[in-house]
């Protein structure tokens, strides 16, 4: 088991590579009661073309599978895994993304049993064609919940618009129709080629001894069989610069229209420090430009154009990338001319050492609170693993920032051909 | 075993908390103003913390206050208005970050208190009122959040379900206000309200984090405010029994949401509070509860289905998300789980299981500074001492024939259904 020293925040990790292949990693916190856990593979809905394990032929999946996946593990032959949990004092949840599928526990007791309950569950799945039916009504349920929420309908109406080929373009959940294709063959093909032990990635992090936790994980995998996995081939096509609209309008049953703007970022193959440098660098400019402390902010506001749910934000993967802002707003083809206007038209040359230095203060004290956090030191953390770089190298590539970076990177990324509007307004 | 170690001490008109702890990263201030719910003043109240985070004298704008709490290493700063059973509550949060873990580090903890007290004590003014054009832009602000909680629609069902079942009642009122009051609001008006609330509120500030009693003197040296002249109770009043209500609404959606309201009778200063904890804990709280497991697992009518109880005003309510013809099937199979509740129909292990997860519940929003602060603002609000070291201990001892009191007592209000189609 390694060491690895953060000093500045004072904080140690501890990491082991098992010889199947799966990596842990243990952060011991003093003074919390919770230990989390999560247990995670790098299998999202974009993973929708690939070579299963021993086949030879690329298979197509149907949309939405990772997440019905991931509902469909928690149903054993004899019982639920939400009720295992539960009796041994414990929360547990999961989720799917683009990129990933996460498992994960929270407890103040039973840490260990909690612990390999995780483990356990994760890799003894149990599908039959009934449970999978009966699955199907619940999903399709919360695929109608999100067809109702309009904020939801406008993060994906835009990436949608972003992407003509990338399956990020995909609803993560698929749609009624699509999660119709799906069988409990299907299930395990996908789960055999991506819950291998070599695919995923186990983080622990809570008032726990480390060398006893990873004892326990040790011997938990060393009783169940693996054999070595080649790694995974996955396909996505190539994506064209152009976006697929330049501007989409959804009607719902809403008062208050509401607009984003976003741009997609070139396929730069961008991996590991890179990767997380470039992230942090868009992530200031964006801060820069549209931060609450900016003219930009306060001259939109003054003219009504946007409330306090205007945001911003910037997701960087390996393959794929966008920035999107935006919010509430009265006015939103104003909006959307304003916003695409201060990216287009900002003078990045011209940018201030003094105002990059109180963004970067800014974003220095938001990775200390967000530190506070379990939840998102393990998932953020799983997120950079799976990239190839370290969410603790985060704060020492902030402070090493400079404006030539965001120069660069408003270079590299601002550019009219990838840029799409997305609006909701009300239905007439 | 001390759980969570909580100074407290009065400063003329303010109560100071003080929560010292190693660990969390940043130290966080949170500033809470209650008075009771009004239609008189509810909407002055909605306004008012938005309107004093957009100047202060020293930093006369909004660009001027962001850029200050940029510097502070990204100290944030942000106000909501909330209602806590009758009590209407206004928040203004503060959090910095720790500076032994900076370079170079200005005393931000001192900064951070005076920046909080700026922003409560030394508004920017012009003609002794609120600077007129930070008003018009809040007030517009304040209308585009009124509109967006019918745009969501989970929260539309939710408000809408407590207008109807507290229609004779303060509790109707959003904490944000009413839309039709908002015009009237002016500069000097929100000013006198603003002065009136300043004397009369009451008025807690919580200090979560690596601090000593020194933070005391820093809050003394900033803060001033008077002792209260009037202390203002409001007793919940209980709503005279009436029929069970139904009520359904339509709207163009592909989901219809269906919330139940319960009146429990029982609130944060009953003994029964925690019998009523693990009584929503089994009935549906939870993954492993009843609603989740009949109306979700057992006939996959809904994705969510689940309750909660409201601590102040004696409530509980049940949400699900369902298709609209399986509207009677949901009311029927969420009934049939209370009835089960009543008649006793739960296992000894399914108690203690829901115990466990309850008591986990607690310890885990103990480690958030936020969440610790809003556990132990229940005793401001309901003005009764609960020691939060009892709590576990008082978990655990639950009876099943206290559970069983608990869902006798309950009654059914009103049922809301929000019902989805194509062309309402």
């Amino acid at each position: 088991m390694e060491k690895i020293e953060y000093g500045q925040l004072k904080e140690q990790l501890y990491y082991e590579k098992l010889p199947n292949g799966l990596e842990v990693y243990i952060l011991p916190k003093s003074g919390f009661n919770k230990t989390y856990a999560t247990f995670t593979t790098k299998y999202g809905s974009i993973d929708n073309e690939f070579i299963p394990l021993s086949k030879d032929e690329k298979l197509h999946v149907p949309d939405g599978i990772a997440h019905f996946l991931e509902h469909k593990l928690f149903e054993k032959e004899d019982r639920d895994v939400f009720q295992d949990f539960g009796k041994q004092g414990a929360s547990s949840n999961a989720f799917t993304s683009f990129t990933r599928t996460a498992y994960l526990f929270s407890c103040t007791s039973n840490v260990e049993m909690n612990l390999q309950t995780l483990l356990d569950f994760v890799q003894d799945p149990y599908f039959t064609e009934q449970t999978v039916e009966k699955e199907k009504g619940i999903i399709g349920q919360e695929i109608q919940m999100y067809q109702d929420n309009a904020d939801w309908r406008l993060y994906f109406g835009l990436i949608e618009s972003l992407y003509q080929k990338h399956p990020v373009k995909i609803d993560i959940a698929g749609t009624i129709e699509s999660i119709s294709q799906i069988t409990k063959d299907l299930l395990y093909e996908c789960y055999r080629t991506f819950y291998h032990p070599s695919n995923m990635l186990l983080f622990i992090v809570g008032p726990v001894d480390p060398e006893k936790m990873m004892q326990l994980v040790r011997d938990n995998q060393a009783n169940k069989l693996y054999t070595d996995q080649p790694s995974i081939e996955r396909f996505f096509e190539e994506e064209p610069e152009e976006v697929s609209q330049k501007k989409t309008v959804i009607q719902m049953t809403v008062q208050t229209p509401k607009c984003l703007v976003g741009i997609k970022t070139k396929q730069s193959g961008k991996t590991g420090r890179e990767l997380l440098k470039f992230e942090i660098a868009t992530t200031l400019l964006m801060d820069y430009l549209f931060g609450r402390s900016s003219d930009n902010y306060e001259r939109l506001y003054q003219d009504g154009l946007i409330d306090d749910t205007f945001s911003y934000d910037y997701t960087a993967e390996s393959n794929f990338g966008f920035a999107m802002v935006g919010g509430d707003t009265k006015q939103p083809d104003e909006l959307a001319e304003r916003l695409r206007s201060i990216l287009l038209d900002t003078n990045y040359e011209g940018l201030s050492e003094e105002t990059l230095s109180r963004v970067k203060k800014k974003k220095i004290g938001g990775v200390l609170r967000s530190l506070n956090s379990p939840e998102f030191i393990a998932n953020q953390f799983t997120r950079y693993a799976f990239n190839g770089s370290s969410l603790f190298d985060a704060l020492p590539i902030l402070e090493e920032i400079t404006i030539d970076d965001l120069k660069a990177s408003a270079q590299e990324f601002i550019n009219e051909k990838r840029m799409s509007v997305c609006q909701v307004v009300p239905k007439r | 075993m001390e759980v969570v170690s909580q100074h407290i001490h009065r400063l003329e008109g303010l109560n100071v908390h003080i929560i010292p702890t190693v660990k969390y990263k940043t130290n966080t201030l949170v500033l809470r103003m209650k008075a009771p719910l009004s239609e008189e003043n509810v909407t002055y109240r909605a306004i008012l913390p938005y309107v004093l985070q957009s100047g202060t004298k020293q930093h006369p704008s909004v660009k001027s206050i962001r850029q200050y709490v940029e510097d502070l290493y990204g100290a944030a700063l942000a106000v909501d208005v909330n209602k806590k059973g009758e009590e209407h509550v206004i928040s203004i949060y503060m959090d910095v970050a720790n500076e032994t873990y900076l370079q170079d580090a200005p005393p931000l903890l001192e900064k951070t208190v005076a920046m909080l007290a700026d922003v409560l004590l030394h508004p920017a003014e012009e003609n002794g009122a609120f600077v007129a054009s930070i008003v018009e832009s809040e007030k517009r602000a304040l209308l585009q959040r009124i509109e967006s909680a019918f745009d969501d629609k989970m929260r539309y069902a939710n408000q809408r379900l407590i207008e109807e079942m507290c229609k004779e009642e303060p509790y109707r009122l959003s904490p944000n206000g009413q839309e039709e009051a908002v015009s009237s609001i002016t500069p000097q008006s929100l000013y006198e309200y603003y002065k009136k609330a300043l004397l009369e509120d009451e008025i807690d500030l919580y200090i979560v984090g690596d601090v000593t009693a020194d933070a005391l003197q820093l809050v003394e040296k900033y803060f001033s405010i008077p002792v209260r002249q009037q202390q203002q109770k409001q007793t919940a009043q209980a709503a005279a029994p009436r029929q069970e209500r139904e009520v359904v609404e339509k709207q163009d959606l592909k989901q219809s949401k269906l919330n139940i309201g319960y009146r429990t009778h029982i609130t944060y200063k009953d003994k029964d509070y925690f019998a009523l904890q693990v009584f929503n804990g089994l009935f549906g709280g939870f993954a492993h509860s009843k609603l989740f497991r009949n109306v979700r697992e057992k006939h996959s009518l809904a994705y969510y289905a689940a309750s909660r109880y409201e601590s102040h005003k004696g409530l509980l309510f049940v949400m699900s998300g369902i298709e609209g013809e399986n509207y009677e099937k949901a009311v029927n199979i969420i009934g049939e789980q209370l009835t089960a509740m009543r008649n006793g129909d739960f296992t000894e292990e399914d108690m203690s299981q829901t115990k466990a997860v309850i008591k986990n519940q607690i310890l885990e929003t103990l480690d958030t500074p936020r969440g610790l602060m809003e556990l132990l603002y229940h005793d401001v609000v309901a003005d009764y001492k609960r020691p939060m070291d009892t709590w576990l201990g008082d978990v655990d001892r639950v009876t099943r024939d206290e559970i069983i009191a608990v869902a006798n007592k309950i009654e059914l209000d009103t049922i809301y259904l929000l019902q989805g189609s194509e062309e309402a």
